[in-house]
């Protein structure tokens, strides 16, 4: 059975588009996600065009195989891990971006297109892809598609679903339909593209993919401000907002990071910070130049103990280096390291931000968090080692906990990394009975024999 | 931590574009033969053997993964469990450590290319019915010398005027057989700066190329006897213009770090050695009597010189003191070329598509020079020159700067 498979496999992709020895399905039994959790594969192949896709879908219906796709397996949520065997169809070959529409502000591209290879393309004639991952040298613009990928810049420009406008997605059943198209506003029914944006590989896979595109910010402005502790931060970022201003950036990090990012990188930052907030404008260079000296003024309010504001580019990059030293920084001090993205709405920073301390203090864990002031996301880093049973049982109470209290706060559990399976459990606490009986008709509505990405979002499949 | 952030950097997955191809991969595939899930196969080795030891994922990943440590390691196990092919094994073990056997080994090719056979071949245009493989393999043979360098360079070169310093001169395989116009241009530009040059005879290949293909026992055989040899030789510093014999030699210590005998003297010889960029920007003044070479000079960062040994600024610094000359920067420039050791033997398609994207940066400059600081960039890179069909010269940059100081001792002479 499995070796006719491997035939079938090799006759619609060719034989060197197909990896199957024990070494090749090892590599694709993991992804970005700190699990421990890993299965291999029966194959994986790598279709070039559509016309495969179809073929290899139409195999997987005939033969009951089941199907993971997956793009540079950045995700953090288990959502490429192929817990069910099955093939996973990787999409990295087919990386053309087919067209930079200047004129309608589309771009129209292939799945495995690389997120940041489209972002400087459409930069080199004046417009402008705003969702940037942390992966985004890596991750691919159908896995940010499937994951429905966030990034630095939400609070203003939103995430990848508000950039997504048309899609053509292979079905299970092998069929192929196109949905949405160039135009930003298109009533036709259901809107099955916004539906497909962080489905996760359960639906269907995508072949194309048109994004819309906004002219490039003329310029941008960016500022450190450090505080003695969060809650000043965490009112600077209300009072921000009060005045009607959207920074395109507005990162925060606690004092733990902070530590963290100065034992690791010794670029001086104040001892005695407990906060520190990442701020960057952009737009005009008038409007820019305003809005930067009013972000200013209004954290100067708060009692900072120090900001700063660049004046070149290289400045701004040196200011940027503790936000995007905070990762690294914190993953060096445990084996390993869990990254969390629950997110509430903004005014609930400072409550959310002091209940996971207390839950991580009941529970004696190390937790270290940065991210998103602007838009709620918070990334409690849990700091750990995956091979203390005892102290990893602590770690799954205390995160049971923060979803708790997430939830309570009227936030989510999943800003942009999704459920997958990490947290394919604590789903039905999010959207209730009504919400997944809904979800689960749309699955067997796409997919009825579950062939796409079983066990992801749904614990039902799980082994 | 499987983040994946290294997969941007690597420069072979960025072509193939497959998990097992990628240091990620890699890092998996090692941690499953430690944990008795996979066993050392051919399948495997190869895989391992696709990294190019360009040491970009290890300076990206956030925890700080050593991926370059756990497949050097892991080649040496596969040199154990898996024998390695009879002519590798000839050339690294019989041949390349000991001078006089090299001499043998190379003269054939040195008389390919001195009785006019080699012109021969190319005027009947023999190397165009070959594959394009053989054809680059063939134009990648370096014109070679009889004898090599060491058998004509004094074992001491006296500083010119006062001495004021004493190095010793790692002089690398490459140099001393087919890149000796560096070689020279290293030890005429140190004795310009009042340097006395040690160049013990007796010295040996750093031991890289064997530890690349994990015969770390060999490796360890040559690290001692440089050490030896450099220890009699009675330097203070050490100068190399290799980069791959810098970063090799600068980890002796981790190479020798359990022999009782060798660990001290090994960390102390690892502190003591100098890439020719480092030396002349850190530990001397400088003489700054510089004619113009009025050229168009783009430089690209070897792997083991940028990453290995964090020389970066140094050698761009060098560059930037001789008048009229400019310094194009290229796009990527620490991006490898591909070149890595003998990677193009082994993997000639891979390597020329690496090659490829080096050499769409290189052009863009329009350089008419091409610096570099290390040798096997400087093959692989004379290679994309011919491929790119570019009209630029690939050269060291030290050999840049000794023809601004000989240009200057001309001007001195027209006016004395």
């Amino acid at each position: 059975m499995k070796q006719n498979l491997l035939k079938e496999l090799q006759l619609i992709v060719g034989k060197e588009n197909v990896l199957s020895s024990r070494e090749d399905l090892v590599c694709y039994s993991y992804d970005a996600a700190p699990l421990l959790v890993h299965s291999l594969p029966y194959g994986v192949v790598l279709p070039s065009s559509t016309e495969e896709v179809v073929n290899l879908l139409r195999l997987a219906k005939a033969s009951g195989i089941k199907v993971v796709p997956r793009g540079a397996g950045t995700n953090l949520s288990g959502g490429t891990i192929p817990i069910k065997g099955g093939i996973i169809i990787q999409l990295t070959r087919m990386s053309h971006i087919l067209e930079i529409d200047s004129d309608n502000l589309t771009a129209t591209v292939e799945p495995g297109v690389i997120t940041s290879t489209l972002q400087s393309a459409v930069e080199q004639v004046g417009l402008f892809y705003p969702p940037d991952p942390a992966s985004a040298n890596v991750s691919t613009l159908g896995g940010n598609v499937a994951e429905c990928a966030g990034g630095l810049r939400g609070l203003k420009y939103g995430t990848t679903k508000d950039y997504v406008i048309g899609l053509e997605t292979v079905l299970p059943s092998g069929e192929v339909m196109v949905t949405g198209g160039k135009t930003i506003k298109n009533r036709a029914g259901y809107d099955l593209t916004k539906l497909m944006v962080g489905s996760e590989g359960t639906l269907g896979i995508f072949t194309k993919i048109t994004l819309r595109l906004l002219p490039l910010p003329e310029t941008k402005r960016t500022l450190l401000i450090m505080y003695p502790n969060f809650q000043y931060a965490a009112e600077s970022v209300s009072d921000i907002i009060a005045h009607r201003i959207l920074p395109a950036t507005l990162e925060f990090l606690d004092g733990v990071t902070i530590n963290c990012v100065e034992a690791y990188t010794h670029i001086g930052l104040p001892q005695n910070a407990q906060a520190i907030l990442l701020i960057e404008v952009d737009g005009s260079s008038w409007d820019t130049e305003w809005e930067a000296k009013k972000v200013a003024e209004i954290c100067s309010r708060h009692q900072p103990l120090e900001a700063k504001l660049a004046l070149t580019p290289s400045e701004s990059t040196s200011l940027t280096l503790a936000r995007r030293s905070a990762l690294a920084s914190l993953a060096r001090v445990r084996p390993t390291t869990i990254l969390e993205d629950v997110t509430v709405p903004p005014s609930k920073l400072m409550e959310i931000m002091s209940k996971i301390n207390q839950i991580a203090k009941t529970h004696n864990i190390q937790v270290g968090i940065f991210g998103h002031a602007g838009d709620g996301n918070l990334h409690p880093t849990f700091l750990t080692d995956g091979r203390d049973e005892e102290e990893m049982k602590r770690v799954e109470a205390a995160i049971t906990e923060v979803f708790e209290v997430t939830l309570k706060l009227g936030g989510t559990i999943s800003g942009e990394h999704g459920i997958g399976l990490t947290k394919a459990r604590f789903l039905p606490s999010q959207v209730k009975p009504s919400g997944l009986k809904v979800m689960k008709a749309i699955k067997e509505g796409f997919d009825p024999q579950n062939i796409l990405n079983p066990g992801k979002i749904f614990t039902e499949y799980s082994p | 931590m499987r983040c994946g952030l290294c997969l941007a950097v690597c420069p072979v997955y960025r072509e193939l574009g497959i998990e097992p191809s990628g240091p990620r991969g890699r890092v998996a595939l090692i941690r499953a033969v430690a944990e008795s899930k996979l066993s050392i196969s051919k399948n495997l080795a190869q895989y391992i053997y696709t990294c190019l030891d360009c040491l970009a994922c290890a300076s990206v990943c956030p925890p700080g993964v050593r991926v370059n440590e756990l497949v050097s390691r892991t080649k040496v196990q596969i040199n154990q469990e898996l024998p390695p092919p009879l002519l590798r094994r000839l050339a690294l073990q019989n041949v390349l450590p000991f001078p006089e056997r090299l001499k043998l080994f190379l003269l054939p090719f040195y008389l390919y290319q001195q009785t006019g056979l080699q012109r021969v071949v190319h005027r009947l245009k023999i190397t165009d019915a070959v594959p394009a493989r053989w054809r680059d393999l063939e134009y990648l043979l370096p014109p070679l010398r009889r004898k090599p360098l060491r058998d004509q360079l004094k074992e001491v070169v006296p500083a010119k005027g006062v001495r004021k310093h004493r190095v010793g001169y790692f002089l690398g395989c490459a140099q001393d057989w087919i890149f000796t116009s560096t070689a020279l241009a290293t030890v005429a530009v140190l004795t310009e700066n009042s340097v006395e040059v040690v160049i013990p005879k007796e010295q040996r290949c750093c031991g890289s190329p064997h530890a690349g293909y994990g015969d770390i026992e060999q490796a360890r055989k040559l690290a001692k006897r440089n050490i030896d040899v450099f220890a009699s030789a009675g330097v203070e510093l050490i100068v190399t213009d290799c980069a791959t014999c810098g970063s090799f030699t600068k980890a002796y210590r981790d190479l020798l770090k359990d022999d009782p005998d060798y660990s001290e003297s090994a960390l102390a010889f690892g502190g003591r050695v100098r890439d020719i960029a480092e030396f002349l920007s850190q530990d001397i003044n400088l003489r700054q009597d510089l004619g113009e070479v009025k050229e168009r000079v783009t430089y690209h960062d070897p792997c083991h010189l940028a990453r290995g040994q964090n020389v970066v600024l140094e050698p761009r610094r060098l560059l930037n003191l001789i008048p009229g000359l400019e310094l194009v920067e290229m796009k990527e420039p620490d991006w490898c070329c591909g070149g890595a050791g003998t990677y193009l033997l082994g993997h000639y398609a891979l390597s020329t598509r690496i090659l490829d994207r080096k050499m769409t940066n290189v052009a863009a400059t329009n350089a008419d020079f091409i610096a570099t600081g290390c040798p096997g960039c400087q093959l692989q890179l004379r290679l994309g020159v011919k491929r790119a069909r570019l009209n630029a010269q690939v050269l060291h940059p030290i050999e840049l700067l000794n023809r601004a100081y000989q240009l200057a001792q001309c001007r001195h002479g027209f006016s004395a």
